[in-house]
């Protein structure tokens, strides 16, 4: 019996992919483990492999191909001795009788939801867009809110901000006593922006998910911009997946999340001087090379986890209506890559060594520069930290990657001329700034963590025990 | 080994066969069991043929007032046993229609009276008995008496008419709808206790045929559920035909002649008078069959005569379901067809909703036709909706002067608040059909907005719809 081949879903909340490249040709002997395609999602490049033996019979959907929704059939395996015309011809119909081995591919890739996390539910990507019952209708693409005529004319009426009531009517359509649930449940108003200093006590429900819906000004049209310029003055680049990604987890972010910014100076004589001599200390593998060479990064890496636990209020995520604190540090590195950039987390970064964060991350940037990271790997993360000091960057401040609640913006390491002991002195600094979510943290609370990590920074051997 | 199913559904009734092929539909091995007739009283001594004999009674009055038309009509007369003939004729069509669908679906029919022993527990399926039953002979294909298991067992027994003591009905000159529906011959005299839909619609089809009617309502108002301005418009029509209506008052006793029941009716004023006619039909609402199906023994709670469920038809007992009359009113053939939907895919584990009840449409043929669905004005002044109403009067539409039938209203509730369709509410020729626009606009939530963008057709009586919504907001064009 011909086997179906079907778009994986390559994490929980995938529902298309382009199907970047196929690595066989129809024809080809597979073998379970084979390659044979690979997909390309919002962030990452993934690869299909052959589940049972056989002959590539068909290839259904080609190469190129963009926006595959998951389940469809991308290509037909023939069993062994099956003659390919008839599998190819007659395999299609069959998705129906024999589900299970279709199925199968799509399950094994399907990344396991929160595997890393402490909390499922902050593992979803914020773009999770399947409507149902439990999500508000809003949520679904191209931010058009299904409602009946009264259920639009109570909100109206009442206030209620339509885009944040979950719909029980036929598809997830919006009917009236959903809006009068929602008025009674209280969780109605229009986002209210944000108080200073209250931020986790009152919830407005409508601020939760990251929305693509109607409210959020989309910007400027296509044609509104080509018109500022002559037709000649630009070539047009097609969004890829990770751009559309970027553009609107960010943009999100921005709207959702309320913003502050702390920057602090950190010395960074005593870590340069422990780093030389961490470094000198490396032992050797077989290769005669070192076994790690410490980056400033990686210390910057430990000083946020590390930070974290010692700030456990600092160490949590906005989830809606309610906080999610962790135990452990989750730290998010921004790795800037061709056309876009990817944030690795590395998990535990206050139980783990500096040597193991740093082969770790080495690991990441390289996988992350052939987009080849999986998404449990860049998915999740409590802070990140974003360091442009290698570009000559003094200071900056970096947008939240949802559903993180800050984000570290490293700038350059260089000597300069500071005051000490009444006594001008040249010491080697380092500005850092954090971005905080409001809701999550207030500004003592974001100063604590960033007084834990600067005393981490300049006091490097607290890193070490 | 004892034949066993996902779903038996005992009573095949609308509500009983249509739950059976949306059963059967969804996978479920499916069987129902009943005693006497597929398609229930609705179909065999209810909805279907009285609108067979209304229809009878329809055509005569156009015959008789066929130079309103231009027509002439000579000697025209009527054949009581043809029309009761044509009337059977209609219901055992579709009974037989209701067999070949069941039979179609793969729903096996179960010929006989059933109790259920016991419901589902665990991994058990409950078990249902039937016995032999000689009201009516089994269809083709009918299983027989036997014990049966089945993993969920819905009761949908329907109703049967209400008896007042002492005024029992005894098939002679004290009818219910069943005699009343095939009468031997025209009775000169008649008098109706009950103005609900079953005793209007008698009271319109023997008033056509000629007989003497009078009309014994215990409330204020005939039609009592129905908008009380319709009512009144209603009663004029009918006493306009000749019909006597006595409403605030009460048949206090009835004494039966040889061929005559004589009536004492007390007024609301306490004045009683005597009536007497040659038949007396007994039109005072039904109640649900709960009994003999072993449902006090399984502990199933019922509250006045009727099964209580959760409003997707589960009782008290899991397993054990109850849809339909027997599961409590409005008692209605499409109330329990929803109803009986709603169960199975309950059942199913599909997504569902309690039905709600208030936008179940209801309609009488009698005539002049009424329909209505959602509050009436009076309702919803009680339940504190400001209310904006429409009026639109058949005189007013194109289509209704050229039927040669310019009496009638069209009137429709607004919350002024929200602009939600409250209720609408209809008496006029053909208003039955039209009333299911206001439906769908009511499930669909529309406001009052919705239905004046709509179009509707020219010329046609629905235009008195769209009107009636204009008259609501003061924007109505033909008056």
């Amino acid at each position: 019996m011909p086997i179906n081949v079907l778009m994986p879903a390559l994490s929980p909340t995938m529902e298309k992919g382009n199907l970047a490249k196929w690595l066989k040709k129809e024809g080809d002997a597979v073998k379970s483990g084979d390659v044979l395609a690979e997909i390309e999602t919002d962030k990452a490049t993934m690869e299909v492999e052959a589940i049972d033996e056989g002959v590539l019979a068909k290839i259904v959907v080609p190469e190129g191909t963009a926006d595959v929704p998951v389940n469809d059939l991308i290509a037909i395996i023939a069993a062994e001795g099956e003659d390919v015309s008839t599998a190819s011809s007659g395999g299609a119909p069959k998705a129906a009788e024999a589900p299970k081995p279709a199925e199968a591919p799509a399950a094994q890739n399907t990344t396991p939801g929160g595997g890393h996390m402490a909390y499922e539910r902050v593992n979803e990507a914020p773009d999770a867009a399947k409507p149902d019952a439990s999500k508000p209708a809003a949520a679904g693409e191209g931010g058009r809110v299904f409602a009946s005529p009264l259920a639009r004319r109570i909100a109206k009426q009442e206030g209620v901000d339509l885009a944040a009531v979950a719909g029980s009517g036929p598809h997830g359509r919006i009917i009236a006593r959903d809006v009068q649930a929602a008025k009674a449940s209280g969780a109605t108003k229009a986002p209210a922006p944000a108080e200073a200093g209250t931020p986790a006590a009152e919830a407005p429900k409508a601020a939760p998910a990251p929305k693509p819906a109607s409210p959020a000004p989309a910007g400027l049209s296509f044609d509104q911009v080509k018109g500022f310029f002559a037709k000649d003055a630009y070539a047009e680049v097609p969004l890829d997946g990770m751009r559309k990604t970027i553009a609107k987890r960010l943009t999100e972010a921005m709207q959702v999340a309320p913003h502050f910014y702390l920057t602090v100076d950190c010395e960074l004589d005593a870590l340069m001087t422990l780093r030389e001599t961490l470094n000198a200390s490396a032992g050797k593998d077989k290769d005669g090379k070192p076994l790690f060479k410490l980056s400033v990064n990686d210390f910057v890496i430990k000083a946020m986890g590390l930070a974290l636990t010692r700030v456990p209020a600092a160490n949590a995520v906005w989830a809606e209506d309610r906080i999610l604190r962790f135990t452990h540090a989750e730290v998010g590195v921004a790795v800037a890559i061709d056309g876009g950039l990817f944030t690795p987390v590395i998990r535990r970064a206050d139980e783990k060594t500096l040597s193991t964060i740093s082969n770790e991350m080495k690991d990441f940037a390289v996988r992350a520069r052939a987009k080849k990271l999986k998404p449990e790997e860049y998915q999740g993360g409590v802070t990140s930290v974003s360091n442009l000091g290698m570009f000559g960057i003094k200071q900056f401040t970096a947008v939240i990657n949802p559903p993180q609640s800050s984000i570290l913006a490293v700038g350059a390491g260089e000597k300069r001329v500071v005051v000490k002991d009444g006594q001008p002195a040249v010491v080697q600094v380092m500005t850092c700034t954090l971005s905080c979510d409001h809701r999550v943290l207030d500004g003592a609370l974001g100063a604590e963590l960033i007084a834990a990590f600067k005393g981490l920074i300049e006091n490097p051997m607290g890193m070490l025990v | 080994m004892s034949e066993s199913y996902d779903v038996l559904i005992i009573g095949a009734g609308p509500g009983g066969y249509v739950t059976a092929i949306r059963a059967a539909q969804l996978g479920f091995k499916t069987a129902v069991v009943d005693r006497e007739h597929l398609g229930g009283i609705c179909l065999n001594w209810g909805c279907i043929p009285t609108k067979a004999l209304l229809r009878s009674a329809e055509i005569y009055h156009y015959m008789q007032h066929a130079a309103d038309y231009g027509l002439s009509a000579k000697e025209v007369s009527f054949d009581a046993a043809a029309i009761v003939k044509r009337s059977r004729g209609v219901s055992g069509r579709l009974n037989g229609g209701v067999g070949m669908l069941l039979k179609k679906n793969k729903v096996d029919v179960i010929w006989g009276e059933a109790t259920v022993e016991a419901a589902a527990k665990g991994n058990a399926p409950g078990t249902v008995t039937v016995k032999e039953t000689k009201r009516a002979e089994a269809p083709k294909g009918a299983k027989g008496a036997g014990t049966y298991q089945a993993k969920h067992i819905i009761v949908a027994t329907g109703a049967r008419p209400r008896a007042i003591p002492g005024i029992e009905p005894d098939k002679k000159q004290i009818w219910t709808y069943y005699e009343a529906m095939v009468p031997e011959a025209m009775p000169k005299s008649l008098l109706v206790m009950g103005s609900g839909a079953i005793g209007i619609e008698f009271a319109s089809f023997y008033r056509t045929m000629g007989a003497e009617v009078t009309v014994v309502e215990l409330l204020p108002q005939i039609l009592p559920v129905e908008d009380a301005e319709i009512a009144g418009l209603a009663r004029k029509r009918f006493e306009k035909q000749g019909i006597k209506i006595l409403t605030g008052a009460k048949v206090t006793k009835v004494e039966k002649g040889a061929a005559s029941v004589t009536a004492t009716v007390e007024g609301s004023d306490g004045k009683s008078q005597q009536i007497t006619a040659e038949k007396l039909i007994s039109a005072v609402g039904v109640v649900g069959n709960i009994e003999n199906l072993g449902l006090e023994k399984l502990g199933v709670k019922t509250d006045r005569g009727i099964v209580v469920t959760d409003g997707l038809g589960r009782t008290n007992v899991p397993g054990l379901y109850a849809i339909g009359d027997v599961a409590g009113p409005p008692m209605l053939a499409h109330k329990a067809e929803h109803e009986g939907v709603i169960c199975i895919e309950t059942i199913k584990g599909l997504h569902t909703h309690p039905m709600d009840k208030g936008k179940i449409p209801g309609c009488t043929y009698c005539h002049p036709q009424i329909a209505s669905v959602g509050l009436t004005e009076a309702k919803a002044k009680e339940q504190g909706f400001q209310v904006k109403v429409g009026r639109f009067p058949f005189a007013g539409n194109g289509k209704a002067i050229a039927l040669g039938e310019p009496d009638g209203l069209i009137k429709t509730v607004f919350d002024a608040k929200t602009g939600q369709l409250l209720g609408a509410h209809m008496i006029g020729a053909e208003v039955t059909e039209l009333i299911q626009g206001y439906v769908v606009a009511m499930t669909l939530e529309s406001t009052e907005e919705e239905l004046m963008h709509t179009v509707f057709p020219h010329p046609t009586l629905s235009e008195m719809m769209h009107e009636s919504v204009l008259d609501a907001y003061g924007r109505v064009i033909h008056t």
